[in-house]
């Protein structure tokens, strides 16, 4: 850490300037995005927008084409950087869930810790255990994935995520594949986890929710920050014209 | 409320439905699903007697069949051939288990090594696109008569000469090019992802292999594994043709000093006794899989 500012030690995450591209397609066009300590950030942006992208590159899942990414001091956007431990106290949550169907939930919530931190098999499920039963699957840990609803299935998703202990997670649309009820209650451990303080950047599409757990919204459309603010400022008085016809249709589905 | 299809579900005083709700079942539909059922069983008796009993008479009824009948179809050297072609199984048995493992050994390790990125790894990756192509390409018959009578020829420093060690090992040699395929098929089935998923939770990328991908591949290819080893079963009779005694060569040696076809009979009868279990097995193995980790369906 040397000749960083003040305000980029504050920052667990910090964002500077990324690009990427898929091809000819650029995703990606000079984005920055600083995550303070227990602050809560939300990505509001049609689908496309690259709010799915900046989040897989913040935890290395992609590489990017030019910027930096600074976690815990070290840039991890450096080609080359291994990016195991990084990955590993950055919790993510997929829109699919993408729970291993071969394995128990149990086993699902247990085994980063096990195999990555090398906890005893014991404490490990213990922990896990603890973790279940908070977010309402207390009596489901010997269940099978498939077996689950979508809701139960999200939130053993965010077990799994939650046991490594992460000091940040990331929500890439964790709601999308679900029904109003189900929405709810995934929405409720979010909730808690910011209660908790959590630090967190949340990709959505529900507007409300948006509102009332973020400190900060930033609204992405092609591959830039248009505009982003207090929750209040985005939501009632947005500057942009973008980010005005964006919200007009969001209101009225 | 004139509901047809049965009481409603009882209220209590307030209005609200008693808890726990007994589901309701209509026993009329129940019986009319069994009866369908016990139908469904009686056509398909039926249709399968009948069907046996024409394919029957045709065959009984041709020109040649007292002739083949005599020389395929023989009770007496049946029993006679029996216990020479039984006995020379056992060899066909060891040769497989003996196959089978090596060839799960490194087949898998093939299709790893075909499947790696590591930069280092490339000659080795080059040598398994090459194994592949070649073993894939070749029959196994012509590898089994170039590896016994040439191998040996090398005089190879403590490696047996035995004719069923080379026959063993061409086999070897020839399934794991098509067995490592099968694998390979089945890691690149496997959804990315569930790798992006195990990754976020850092683990390592041999872990996420280990235990997130190989686990679910293997699940995956298990039916066309067993296909491949059902046929491999059947071919170690190709090892008849350098010389040792198993169950084809002996039911051929048989034939060739009775003058009658009875024995192969009997091996083809023993090929696929030995294939069912392992037919079997699999059937069990997989349904026990589904019911475990899937939720239950009409279809």
């Amino acid at each position: 850490m040397t000749a960083s500012s003040a305000a980029d030690e504050l920052a667990l995450v910090s964002v500077r300037n990324i690009h990427k591209a898929f091809g000819s397609l650029a995703v990606l066009r000079g984005i920055s995005l600083d995550l303070a300590a227990h602050e809560v950030v939300s990505l509001i942006g049609s689908s496309g927008s690259g709010k799915s992208t900046l989040l897989r590159c913040i935890n290395g899942l992609e590489s990017i084409d030019a910027g930096e990414i600074w976690v815990g001091g070290e840039d991890v956007s450096e080609p080359g950087y291994k990016g195991d431990a990084l990955r590993s106290s950055i919790g993510m949550v997929f829109q699919q869930y993408n729970l291993f169907p071969h394995m128990s939930v149990l086993d699902n919530v247990t085994l980063a810790p096990r195999k990555v931190r090398k906890v005893a098999k014991a404490e490990a499920t213990e922990r896990a255990n603890r973790l279940l039963a908070r977010l309402g699957l207390a009596g489901k840990a010997n269940e099978y994935p498939d077996r689950l609803s979508g809701g139960q299935q999200q939130r053993v998703a965010i077990a799994r995520a939650l046991a490594m202990e992460p000091q940040v997670m990331l929500f890439d649309e964790v709601t999308s594949a679900l029904d109003p009820e189900l929405t709810g209650e995934v929405l409720d451990v979010l909730r808690e986890l910011r209660t908790d303080g959590m630090a967190m950047v949340v990709a959505t599409h529900e507007m409300n929710f948006a509102r009332e757990v973020s400190d900060r919204v930033m609204f992405l459309d092609g591959g830039v920050v248009v505009e982003q603010g207090p929750p209040a400022d985005i939501f009632d008085a947005p500057q942009q014209l973008r980010t005005q016809q964006f919200l007009e249709r969001t209101r009225r589905q | 409320m004139s509901d047809p299809s049965g009481p409603a579900a009882p209220l209590d005083v307030s209005g609200a439905p008693l808890s726990p709700v007994v589901p309701y079942v209509d026993p009329e539909r129940i019986a009319k699903v069994q009866r369908k059922a016990r139908n469904n069983i009686t056509i398909s008796v039926v249709s399968t007697v009948v069907f046996v009993a024409v394919l029957i008479g045709f065959i009984a009824s041709l020109p040649g069949w007292p002739a083949v009948q005599k020389q395929f179809f023989n009770p007496t050297d049946f029993k006679a051939s029996f216990p020479s072609v039984v006995e020379a199984l056992w060899l066909n048995i060891r040769i497989f288990a003996v196959a089978e493992v090596l060839i799960l050994i490194l087949s898998l390790a093939i299709a790893l090594v075909r499947l790696s990125r590591v930069p280092w790894m490339l000659p080795i990756r080059a040598a398994a696109t090459g194994y592949v192509d070649f073993f894939r390409g070749t029959p196994t018959l012509l590898v089994v008569y170039l590896l016994t009578f040439g191998v040996p020829q090398l005089q190879l420093p403590h490696v047996p000469n035995s004719a069923v060690f080379w026959a063993t090992v061409s086999l070897v040699l020839s399934y794991s090019a098509y067995v490592s395929e099968v694998f390979r098929a089945g890691i690149t089935s496997v959804h990315p992802a569930q790798q992006a998923a195990a990754r976020t939770l850092g683990l390592s990328n041999t872990q996420t292999m280990r235990y997130v991908v190989l686990p679910q591949a293997v699940r995956r290819v298990i039916p066309p594994l067993l296909n491949d080893f059902a046929s491999l079963q059947k071919d170690t009779a190709l090892v008849s043709v350098v010389g040792p005694v198993e169950a084809m060569r002996a039911a051929e040696n048989y034939a060739n000093v009775n003058f009658n076809y009875t024995s192969f009979i009997v091996a083809a009868l023993l090929f696929i006794a030995l294939s069912l279990p392992v037919a079997r097995f699999t059937d069990r193995l997989m349904a026990k899989q589904r019911k475990k980790t899937s939720a239950g369906g009409a279809l």
